[in-house]
């Protein structure tokens, strides 16, 4: 990918794609810097940018406030689960459909997808009476189920293609070993798959942990994840920007952390099959 | 290569997660339909009986119906098209050499990882608000009156929002494909003089094409649902109702569970229609 | 086989074991309450509860008002069970209790003394002559404006304004460079929203919403003069983007000190006037709503009241709560710890005869705003409904919103009063339809 490119050329586009970065990324730059001003600071006008008294008297209220530290908990039991719970129920689908694929599998494909498609307000009333008479309202079993079934079929999508770019005279060869199924699977082609099953979790981490309508409409007080933490500092009375900031800050900070930190295998994963 | 054997194991494999859905489906589905043939009113006393076709025709003749539609196609193909455009402009930029392109990586991607409540939240109330917001202040100091986005450009603003959390995405796969690309095919283009433009329409383009349509996929089935955004920011006034957010108000707000199940159906027909268009362009390129 | 049989026995001891757990531990009460700040100060005091009552928790769920307004009603309709305790306002009131869905409080203990309850809250709170919520803060709406601005206008507000001397008023203090507008009005959608206030608009003009027949009446003289006053006086007296303005987004440009007048609920008052919030504490001063000389005020009456969910397994406790959060005690303990100005006001008569409460400044005109409003009342002609800024059934909180939604566009210049009220009328006579009036 080395193309040899003139030192004035390289300026250029690092200032332009710095440029556009910073552009993208200022709302959440805002809202971190905001969280750590006064209400009044918050307001104030003009806006002031970094020159003003940095406080945490925000995060102190939030705290105070509400228990984040179980609402955190709640979030990453409930992303956690449901993203391991999908991949348990997807691999196999994933590889059957990879390696042993029949005519009928892009349409099983396809329609796995088009599940995703029902509208969530549409079928809140039918759910909401099927949890309640499993007994499943406000607990985090219920959300890691549901969440896990919403985001299956794009589990079992990203892992079917990149399943596929796994050479399959690789797993003939082991056949011609004698490797069992089992094996087959255990030490050939799970070694091989784990950077596009990693990519998979994350993906699929992010998309639970971001989710807000079931999270907020199936839970009270137990099982509550971050996205109801925030419903509780959307438009309160009088002056609340700085608190939104922090509250806000506080309920993306951890995905976005987890995000910087495993991009690059993030992006590795992300092709969808686009990448040929 | 599959033997009878393998074949039945991965029928086998397959039936989790099959059934699983298969499940989550119908049984839903089912409980709607079975709804939206009742009158259905928890607030009068729940069950009123069969009514037949009554809410399917009602909900369709009401004045609201096919302005909902369209609101939703024009959010759906406005992000669609305002993340693809850019995406690839962006997915061009950053594949570019450059200084710190893993820092400006991530402050591009960091939009993705942002709940939906939350940054339509810190739209809302930060940057477009008009008097206190961001983009006012902007505005005032260049001496212009300040715009009221949420009110007077109500679907553009919507756009703008759900733009933002989903450029990212769009940017990442397109850069993914781009960095896939054979570079000595585009050097030779390079010395044998073709202009950019036609080195990007005739090599990168076509290149291109297949992972655009896998974030046109895989964002209308996510866009197709937008509620939060909606929610959060203009609660469907000013013509950013869309059918999802209408059976939201039958259902929610109207507490008519029969009127707004017609609707939930309705929708499905619509996201069908939708999926059948789109599985055409996107099942020829999952072949290849 | 023997395997089987102890891992049976285990897995029933554990769950014996986690149930055992379960019942052993306190009592917990689920509170869904709205993100305002007399609960929020509520949920501080909460320690005050659990010493006087060991063996109940307390965990709140506190949501931003629309929001809660989804989950309990939805919790309710389905009879979901998750809330023990429900924070509800006097529109859901008579309808859930008709339904059947409240526990009746009219046994919340000797001391509770239910009939110094303001006369006005207890019957738009009760369903039959039971009390079915207790009413936490209550309120009616109001004109605050600035001292200082009607001064400099060369203006005197008096104690009962019309709508005609408001408008005059609004006029004279705008001062659109400096960033004053002189009236700040409700243009976001929303029953609770800008149709609560619309509504009272309507109501002193001498419009209603329906005849004695449930006949939608958006269509007729006295709804086109309230809907083309309202609209008027916005386009030259409010502020930017007045349509997505609520009462947290006017309350804030109050607070700045951005606008002359404000009529919105009497609770704001104390946030106006609060110096820690506001910089115009010092120049506000209060009227009553406006009129027409039609023989109707403007003013509202509402309040946000606690509810007991029927099929509770804690519906003691609950009472128990809600019976401190209700008390004269509660009021006792807030003014201790935040000062007689922060107490939850409109609910109580008690509160009013206090010396201490009569101090402060907008203690009496909230009175005789709430004294002015009869939800059972609340038009020039005849309706077959009760409420004043909302119309008690079900079906109100879908027809205000998308109502509201028309108006809220005909405040952002994207249609005429004419086309508001035409859509508006197309849109509740289908609802009305639907539910089957007619």
């Amino acid at each position: 990918m080395a193309r040899a490119v003139t030192k004035q050329r390289k300026t250029i586009n690092t200032i332009a794609a710095w440029a556009v970065g910073l552009l993208i990324f200022f709302p959440i730059l805002w809202t971190i810097l905001t969280s750590f001003k006064t209400e009044a600071q918050a307001i104030s006008d003009p806006p002031v940018f970094l020159f003003f008294d940095w406080t945490l008297e925000n995060y102190g209220v939030v705290q105070e406030r509400s228990d984040y530290m179980r609402f955190l908990w709640n979030s990453v039991i409930i992303a956690g689960g449901s993203t391991l719970l999908g991949i348990i129920v997807a691999v196999p689908a994933a590889w059957s459909m990879a390696f042993v694929p029949s005519k009928r599998t892009k349409d099983i494909l396809l329609w796995m997808l088009s599940t995703k498609m029902l509208p969530a307000v549409g079928v809140l009333y039918p759910i909401y009476l099927i949890f309640i008479s499993l007994g499943l309202l406000d607990t985090r079993i219920g959300l890691v189920v549901v969440m896990m079934l919403i985001n299956l079929p794009i589990i079992v999508w990203m892992l079917y293609t990149y399943f596929r770019e796994i050479p399959g005279e690789i797993l003939e060869a082991a056949r011609m070993d004698g490797a069992s199924l089992k094996n087959e699977i255990l030490y050939v082609l799970t070694p091989m798959a784990v950077p596009g099953i990693a990519s998979t979790i994350l993906l699929n981490f992010i998309l639970a942990w971001n989710e807000a309508f079931w999270t907020l409409n199936l839970t009270a007080a137990k099982a509550a994840p971050l996205t109801a933490f925030i419903a509780s500092y959307s438009s309160p009375e009088g002056l609340f920007y700085a608190k939104l900031s922090a509250a806000s800050t506080m309920a993306i900070a951890p995905i976005l952390i987890l995000g910087w930190f495993s991009q690059k295998q993030l992006v590795r994963g992300l092709t969808f099959g686009a990448v040929k | 290569m599959a033997t009878q054997h393998s074949r039945s194991a991965a029928q086998f494999m397959m039936m989790p997660a099959v059934v699983l859905l298969l499940g989550w489906m119908l049984v839903p589905l089912v409980m709607t339909l079975y709804f939206s043939f009742k009158k259905y009113l928890p607030l009068r006393g729940g069950d009123l009986g069969w009514v037949g076709f009554e809410n399917y025709a009602r909900f369709l003749s009401s004045s609201t119906f096919w302005p909902s539609v369209q609101s939703t196609l024009i959010i759906v193909g406005g992000v669609l098209v305002i993340t693809i455009v850019f995406g690839v402009l962006l997915a061009l930029l950053l594949d570019q050499p450059m200084w710190g392109q893993g820092v400006v990586r991530i402050l591009v991607i960091a939009p993705f990882f942002v709940m939906p409540t939350v940054s339509a939240l810190v739209w809302k109330n930060m940057f477009m608000d008009p008097v206190n917001g961001l983009l006012a202040h902007l505005w005032k100091f260049f001496g212009a009156q300040p715009v009221e986005w949420l009110s007077n450009y109500s679907l553009f603003s919507i756009i703008l929002i759900v733009s933002w959390q989903w450029l990212p995405f769009a940017t990442l796969i397109l850069l993914t494909a781009i960095q896939s690309l054979d570079s000595e095919q585009l050097e030779a283009a390079e010395m044998d003089g073709a202009p950019p433009l036609s080195r990007f329409g005739y090599i990168i383009l076509p290149h291109l094409s297949r992972a655009i349509t896998i974030v046109l996929l895989i964002q209308t089935i996510f866009l197709l649902s937008i509620f939060a955004e909606i929610f959060v920011t203009t609660q469907g006034s000013f013509g950013t109702r869309t059918l999802t957010y209408l059976i939201y108000q039958r259902v929610l707000e109207s507490q008519n569970v029969g009127l707004g199940s017609a609707g939930g159906v309705y929708a499905i027909i619509l996201a069908n229609i939708v999926a059948i268009f789109l599985m055409r362009i996107v099942g020829k390129n999952l072949d290849a | 086989m023997a395997h089987t049989k102890k891992l049976a026995t285990y897995s029933l001891s554990l769950l014996a074991g986690v149930s055992m757990a379960f019942g052993a531990s306190a009592e917990t009460l689920t509170i869904a309450t709205v993100n305002n700040g007399d609960m929020i100060r509520m949920q501080g005091l909460t320690d005050d509860f659990t010493s006087k009552n060991p063996g109940i928790e307390l965990e709140w769920v506190t949501l931003e008002e629309n929001v809660l307004r989804q989950r309990v009603t939805q919790d309710i309709a389905t009879k979901g069970g998750q809330f023990d305790v429900m924070t509800i306002g006097m529109y859901e009131t008579p309808i859930w209790a008709a339904q059947g869905w409240l526990v009746p409080l009219d046994d919340l203990g000797d001391d509770y003394d239910a009939d110094d309850i303001l006369p006005a809250m207890r019957s738009g709170l009760s369903h039959d002559g039971t009390l079915y919520a207790a009413p936490f803060y209550g309120e009616s709406s109001m004109v605050m404006y600035r001292t200082d601005l009607m001064e400099k206008a060369g203006l005197e507000m008096p104690e009962a304004p019309t709508w005609d001397f408001i408008a005059e008023a609004a006029r004279a203090m705008t001062d659109k460079e400096n960033e004053i507008y002189g009236i700040c009005l409700r243009g976001k959608a929303g029953w609770g929203e800008n149709m609560a206030f619309i509504t009272t608009v309507a109501n002193s003009f001498g419009a209603r919403w329906f005849d004695e027949n449930w006949k939608p009446q958006l269509d007729t003289p006295e709804w086109k003069e309230a809907i083309t006053f309202y609209y008027d006086l916005m386009q030259e007296a409010g502020p930017p983007g007045a349509s997505t303005n609520g009462f947290n987004e006017n309350l804030a440009l109050f607070q700045q000190g951005k606008c002359g007048m404000w009529i919105d609920a009497t609770v704001a008052a104390s946030f106006v006037t609060n110096p820690n919030d506001s910089t115009v504490a010092d120049k506000v001063g209060f009227a009553l709503a406006p009129d027409t000389g039609k023989g109707k005020r403007a003013n509202w009456l509402w309040a946000w009241a606690l509810a007991i969910p029927a099929g509770t397994d804690a519906e003691e406790a609950a009472k128990k709560f809600v019976a401190w959060a209700t008390s004269k005690d509660y009021l006792e303990l807030v003014a201790s710890k935040e000062g007689w100005a922060n107490v939850p006001p409109g609910s109580r008569t008690s509160l009013y005869e206090n010396p201490e409460y009569q101090k402060v400044p907008f203690a009496k005109m909230t009175l005789e705003s709430i004294n002015a409003a009869d939800p059972g009342s609340p038009t020039v002609g005849e309706v077959p409904y009760v409420g004043i800024q909302y119309v008690a059934i079900p079906e109100w909180a879908g027809i205000g919103t998308a109502a509201g939604q028309e108006f809220s566009a005909m405040l952002a210049g994207q249609q005429s009063p004419d086309e508001a009220l035409e859509k508006a009328q197309a849109l509740v006579t289908d609802e009305m339809e639907a539910a089957g009036y007619n």
